[in-house]
């Protein structure tokens, strides 16, 4: 029981990462990670809407037909998401302010109707809850990662305006990694997108056949 | 019959799906009820405050209720009255510059002897690092405007240097500023026009 647990975490954040081996969420991911905090502002709205979709539909999972199911599911993570939009809105409108963009988009990633037409449609709520909320935090820190490589070489900084996301408490996290920097525009721009993505995935791999050819030895000396 | 069945069903499928469109379009119908009002107040919230910013000073009535609204080359524009004891003070309106990757909306305030008091960019999706220069957060190159009217300079003299006329472009973007100096002019144009209808000042006519 405990180790289905920790596979689907593993799956979640490295083995099955939505970003780098799903290669799901890409326009999003592509699009927001012009800096760590944007990136993390997506990250945490998508699992929250990860967690809840993927609880629902595996709960109505018997319910449901096959042949029509795709059409419920997607109805059904409109609606969430709409319900988070108009939330926000209404009582976090400080926060709408910086994630509105990217709320609406969620609608369109991929990822959520991955996860509940491979996992939650049939498994059970619990570990649905677990899967949505370990896809998400790998999700989030990919985008975390990928916005770090290209905030600081795009504009010499970290964090940058933290405080809108997280409340003024998190302004120290706000750094400047190269001051005077002239900035490097292509990092900003989608094409600097697709080279940090490129470039940690080859890093992915070759962390991934290293570990793989360790283990390898280790079998061969122990037999 | 089992559930099994019955989800092979077409009958089943089609209620399916009608219910489940039903039962969220329900839920929405009520969450979109529930918050509308503070969705209300918060956006009005944001509009007295990128009012207030390009309107200093003081001024005794809520501006965000004293409108009037005018048609101009840009469709129908909402100008907010700013007023000190009954005599409208100076003037809010929104201005839409055409730039580089659509259109770039900025609000500005004139004072009642047409001079701006403040322009800012509310909304733009230039070019970040060559046209988002334009941001007072990025640069003080929106600051410019301050205290210019038609006069100073000359009309003709309302355009980026590269274009004969005194504001500075940016290296590698000429659109952006010509966009918001085009726009702020318009801004101008639209106030000596309209003058005495912004400043309430036709003796109770429209």
């Amino acid at each position: 029981m405990n180790e289905k647990y920790i596979q689907i975490t593993r799956n979640g954040l490295w083995d099955n990462n939505v970003v780098f081996v799903q290669m799901l969420a890409l326009c999003p991911t592509l699009a927001v990670t012009s800096s760590v905090t944007n990136g993390l502002g997506m990250g945490l709205a998508t699992t929250a809407v990860l967690v809840f979709s993927n609880m629902i539909i595996s709960a109505v999972r018997h319910l449901v037909s096959e042949e029509v199911r795709i059409a419920v599911y997607i109805v059904l993570i409109a609606t969430l998401v709409t319900l988070v939009d108009m939330s926000l809105n209404a009582w976090a409108h400080e926060l709408y302010k910086v994630l509105g963009l990217f709320i609406a988009l969620i609608v369109v990633n991929c990822a959520i109707l991955g996860r509940a037409e491979a996992f939650a449609s049939k498994s059970n709520v619990a570990d649905s809850a677990l899967d949505g909320l370990m896809m998400g935090i790998g999700f989030t820190l990919s985008l975390m990662v990928i916005g770090g490589v290209r905030e600081v070489l795009g504009s010499g900084t970290l964090f940058a305006n933290a405080h809108l996301l997280l409340g003024p408490a998190f302004a120290f996290l706000e750094t400047t990694i190269v001051p005077d920097y002239k900035g490097f525009l292509l990092m900003i721009l989608p094409p600097g997108g697709f080279m940090v993505v490129g470039l940690l995935l080859a890093t992915k791999r070759v962390l991934d056949q290293r570990r793989a050819a360790r283990a390898e030895q280790i079998a061969a000396l122990t037999l | 019959m089992s559930l099994e069945q019955l989800r092979g069903k077409l009958s089943y499928q089609g209620l399916l799906l009608g219910g489940t469109a039903l039962l969220t379009s329900a839920i929405l119908a009520f969450a979109s009820r529930a918050t509308e009002a503070e969705i209300r107040k918060a956006e009005a919230l944001d509009l007295k405050q990128s009012l207030a910013i390009v309107l200093p000073g003081q001024y005794d009535n809520d501006v965000t209720k004293d409108t009037v609204v005018l048609p101009s080359s840009e469709g129908d524009v909402t100008v907010y009255r700013a007023r000190h004891a009954g005599k409208v003070d100076a003037v809010v309106y929104r201005v839409i510059g055409h730039g580089y990757a659509g259109p770039i909306v900025c609000v500005m305030g004139v004072s009642r002897e047409g001079k701006i008091l403040g322009v800012r960019i509310l909304k733009h999706a230039e070019t970040p690092g060559l046209g988002d220069k334009i941001e007072p957060a990025k640069t003080k190159w929106i600051f410019n405007f301050d205290g210019k009217f038609l006069g100073n300079p000359v009309v003709d003299l309302w355009a980026v240097k590269k274009d004969g006329g005194v504001f500075d472009q940016f290296a590698g973007a000429t659109i952006t500023p010509r966009a918001v100096v085009k726009a702020v002019k318009g801004g101008l144009v639209f106030f000596e026009k309209e003058r005495s209808t912004l400043l309430d000042e036709t003796g109770g006519k429209p």
